[in-house]
């Protein structure tokens, strides 16, 4: 009997595992079976074709895709000189980027434990200066003096090592109303010294990066007349479009405004951190029914790079599989019909009705003072959210094995002395937040969630 | 077949008292807890008149074979004399030597007289079921831990929740040293002479060897079968079979049944003392001892499953603030678990084995290192506090030092109360708004009140009521000044209900 048993389960075994290699394929980039397709009109077999490159009021050819460098790949732990980035990696991934057609690379003074800058500027200054574009910022936020600012912009031509600098923003407007752009631009003079140097041609295009409230929004807009802004960096997805989080303005007032006075869109967050791949199992489903050789997060950037006056989209990207991915999605780009617009449209209000906190992952809150690692928790709490493991009563069906899946993975995310429990509500992290979030009081939400988990009081 | 009989109920209760020491998740003393509340000691000390009358009956109908099955020190010392005798010419090595009369009862009048003057930490020295508690928890429980961390890890890879990982530490540097102690010198008692220990030195083996000299059943040499082959005396690991004699010392026999099955002459016989005629019965010794291996070996697999060592590293990004240990503060009174009632009667009732201790899923208990209350569980803050919805020390305690009915009275039970030191606070230190302690309150006893009565906008620093505050530890816990906490809790000596 036994003996007979063992054959076919080893058939079974070899059957499975060809059905497995096979749909791992499917999965992994390239798709072999696009590749057959493609063969012989394109050198890149990741893709069905080109990048789709956008022309910029300058003139310059942009690709779509742009790469954001605030998600470097890191060390283990950190290099001598305090470097957190992998070198190595960083190199490895622009050259692939550039090599298959990515000319836009976003940074800032701030990204990456301040480590972003340098690291991008090495991997960059091994190709030549006219196949990229790079973007950075005036990132003053602790200290608004004109001659610290005036510093930290000339900090930026040394890191990347170049002589002038294709976009430059004003970072994160918005974060404190308008009180605090006047004190960071304004009353320092800062936006006037940039002026004078978009005409000495070492900026090349003056812009500036938008989180907060309308009316902040359409101040700094009305400025055009004097500054003449030559792009604008928004936060565009097909969640945000018309369900905006928190004191976040819907992008379709943002993107509608800028159209109206013609001034080219640059795209952050197209994906939310992350937050538009890592969804329910249901909208996932319903993402891959309608489209079943595409990831999740090619809908979210197909979204971002529709609209005709969108210059590029950023994305983060870590992961080399995740390049690849953004890759094929945007060469070419093939653009939402209206249908698609319908099916987002119906997607983004079904992800509305799961009570994710708005974390992007930017990290702009660390350190914590007080040790938490506020990310981990917030993040931690979405991922429960979208796999269902927040039990509303002791009397939900899957309780049990909710309850166990919250408090074992908490452990296992965050050390117990990073957890909210040792939030003291400082609220040091509140005016980082580029989602303004209220950080303590999520913290210590989700404290007195685990609390009644703990106590088997809910 | 008695053998096998002995030999099995053994090794269950020897499992799963063992396991109740293991167990971190709380589940098992559910089930078998009532094993721990039956060994002889905890049962006298919480004045379970019905299971020291029902030991004391079965010595005296069958002799001790407490000795043999429920006590955990005395199967431990059997499985290492197992181990020993497996060596290439120890099968035999045993021999009769006379009782050490005067160290037993010396011992023993000792032992009465420091119960009951309440010096404990003879008291837990020598009792039989402390010394392998405190084994237990210190020697074979790491070893379990770290084997369930090995599987936790392997967990977290597949998206298992099925194992968490717990923290493995030396919760008092004394009582792990004395534990290993302990255990080499019983070890190397029971490697040599088997039971020894437990005819010379326990206190209570000389306790029921005293009622088992009269037991009515207990083995017997038949003088007629007897070919003086000297086979039983020589695989007696209690070394009480005096052939010259063909007498047997009934007060150290623990009716371990092994020279029934060694006898080849059918010379020895298990029978009630008043019967005259006698039993025929034969054993089939090889197929005992072989079942008796292979329960063995199933047993050694489970205790030894993850001595392989997970190097433990901490996710830490750059980007987090280094966060330095909590110190624990000088009390002026240790501070007792809920439910020991006061002092004394803690001190008194407590054969620190050392159960409640390994059971505390929050790292709070530890064992006290001061002489008077030596081993005994404390509790302190630096690694958790007494959670609201945790009374699993004194579920699991089995001599009712600990007590508690419900988990209300856990947490109306003022242990002690918390006590503010305003220079570390951080409200003062760093300038910020906190109330983490009052936040966390279980009982509601802190509230952040305005430095200046005149000025709601004031600094707040937090007051406590002690007369509802049940010193739960939570504020000193999550208090995020250190090392030292700006709020500590000081013991009180007698507990009440608030």
């Amino acid at each position: 009997m036994e003996k007979n048993n063992n054959p076919i389960n080893r058939r079974k075994f070899i059957k499975i595992v060809g059905i497995s290699t096979a749909a791992l394929s499917g999965v992994l980039p390239g798709c072999t079976s696009e590749k057959k397709e493609t063969a012989g009109n394109s050198s890149a077999p990741q893709a069905s074709g080109e990048m789709t490159y956008r022309t910029a009021a300058c003139g310059d050819k942009v690709s779509l895709l742009g790469y954001g460098c605030m998600r470097w790949p890191t060390l283990p732990s950190p290099a001598q000189d305090g470097n957190v980035i992998d070198q190595a990696a960083v190199n490895d991934l622009v050259d692939y980027a550039i090599a298959h057609g990515v000319t836009y690379f976003d940074t800032s003074p701030v990204y990456m434990q301040g480590w972003s800058e340098k690291s991008t500027g090495i991997a960059l200054k091994r190709h030549p200066r006219e196949k990229w574009q790079i973007a950075t910022k005036l990132s003053n936020f602790s200290n608004y003096t004109r001659e610290n600012s005036i510093a930290m912009y000339k900090k930026s031509f040394e890191d990347l090592q170049v002589d002038y600098i294709d976009y430059y923003l004003l970072h994160s407007i918005g974060n404190g109303g308008i009180e605090t752009f006047r004190g960071r631009y304004i009353d320092n003079g800062m936006i006037d010294y940039l002026m004078e140097e978009r005409k000495a041609g070492r900026i090349r295009n003056l812009g500036f990066s938008f989180h907060g409230t309308q009316a902040v929004f359409d101040e700094v807009l009305a400025m055009y007349d004097k500054v003449h802004w030559d792009f604008v960096q928004i936060q565009l997805n097909y969640s945000d479009w018309r369900h905006a989080t928190g004191s976040n303005v819907n992008a379709e007032y943002l993107y509608g405004e800028l159209e109206k006075r013609n001034i080219q869109a640059i795209i952050m967050e197209p994906l939310l951190g992350g937050r538009l791949s890592k969804l329910p199992e249901h909208i996932i489903a319903r993402l891959k029914q309608r489209r079943p050789e595409d990831s999740v997060a090619s809908w979210a950037f197909r979204f971002a790079g529709s609209p005709e006056k969108v210059l590029t989209v950023l994305s983060g990207m870590t992961y080399k599989e995740h390049l690849i991915d953004n890759l094929r999605t945007y060469s070419p780009l093939i653009p939402l019909s209206d249908e698609d617009y319908k099916f987002l449209e119906e997607t983004a209000q079904l992800i509305m009705k799961y009570p994710t906190v708005p974390c992007n992952d930017c990290k702009y809150c660390m350190p914590c003072p007080y040790g938490i690692d506020i990310p981990g928790v917030l993040l931690h709490y979405n991922k429960c959210v979208n796999e269902g493991n927040i039990p509303k009563s002791r009397q939900d069906e899957n309780y049990r094995q909710a309850r166990r899946a919250f408090l074992v993975g908490y452990d296992r995310s965050v050390p117990k002395l990073r957890q909210a429990s040792h939030c003291i509500g400082c609220e040091t992290c509140n005016p980082h937040c580029p989602q303004s979030i209220d950080i303590p009081k999520e913290l210590h939400r989700i404290d007195a969630f685990v609390e009644q988990l703990k106590q088997e009081t809910l | 077949m008695l053998r096998k009989i002995r030999q099995t109920l053994a090794i269950v209760f020897f499992a799963m008292v063992t396991l109740l020491f293991l167990d971190f998740t709380g589940t098992l003393h559910v089930w078998f807890g009532w094993m721990a509340e039956i060994q002889f000691l905890p049962a006298l000390l919480a004045l379970n008149i019905g299971v020291v009358v029902f030991l004391l009956l079965l010595t005296l109908l069958f002799g001790r074979i407490y000795c043999s099955i429920i006590c955990p020190l005395g199967v431990f010392q059997d499985v290492v004399s197992w181990i020993s005798g497996k060596r290439k010419g120890k099968k035999h090595r045993f021999a009769y030597s006379p009782a050490l009369t005067w160290l037993r009862y010396a011992v023993l009048v000792l032992f009465v007289i420091a119960c009951i003057a309440g010096i404990n930490s003879f008291v837990a020295l020598l009792a039989p079921y402390s010394s392998y508690g405190r084994m237990a928890s210190n020697l074979f429980a790491p070893l379990w831990q770290w084997g369930n961390n090995v599987l936790a890890y392997l967990a977290e890879r597949v998206g298992s929740y099925a194992f968490y990982e717990t923290e493995v530490w030396i919760k008092s540097l004394p009582t792990f040293i004395l534990a290993l102690i302990t255990f080499v010198v019983i070890g190397v008692l029971a490697w040599h002479n088997g039971r020894t220990y437990c005819n010379t030195v326990c206190p209570v083996g000389t306790l029921l060897g005293v009622v088992s000299r009269f037991s009515l059943y207990r083995p017997v040499i038949d003088v007629e079968q007897c070919k003086n082959c000297r086979l039983c005396a020589k695989k007696c690991k209690s070394a009480c079979i005096d052939l010259e004699k063909h007498q047997i010392d009934y007060s150290r026999c623990v009716t371990c049944m092994d020279c029934l099955d060694a006898c080849k002459h059918g010379a020895i016989h298990y029978e009630n003392r008043f019967r005259q005629e006698r039993e025929t019965n034969t054993g089939n010794s090889k197929e005992a001892s072989d079942s008796s291996r292979r329960s063995f070996l199933t047993l050694a697999a489970t205790l030894t499953v993850g001595s392989v060592l997970k190097a433990q590293e901490k996710k830490v990004d750059g980007g987090l603030a280094p966060i330095i240990d909590k110190k624990k503060p000088e009390r002026q009174t240790p501070i007792l678990p809920p439910g020991a009632g006061d002092k004394r009667h803690f001190a008194q009732h407590c054969t620190a084995c050392q159960l409640c201790v390994s059971e505390c899923p929050n790292g709070v208990l530890r064992p006290s290192a001061n002489l008077t209350t030596f081993m005994q569980p404390q509790m302190s803050y630096e690694r958790g506090y007494c959670r609201p919805e945790c009374m699993r020390c004194a579920e699991v305690c089995p001599t009712g030092a600990i007590s508690l009915n419900t988990l209300a009275d856990k947490v109306s039970t003022q242990v002690g109360h918390a006590v503010f030191v305003k220079e570390l606070c951080v409200v003062q230190r760093d300038g910020v708004s906190c109330g983490n302690c009052a936040r966390h309150c279980p009982t509601g006893s802190i509230q952040m009140v305005a430095e200046n009565p005149d000025d709601p906008e004031s600094p707040r620093y937090p007051v406590v009521n002690v007369e509802t505050c049940i010193g739960c530890g939570a504020c000193e816990n999550l208090c995020p000044s250190r090392p030292y906490s700006a709020i500590y809790v000081e013991g009180h000596e007698r507990q009440r209900l608030v």
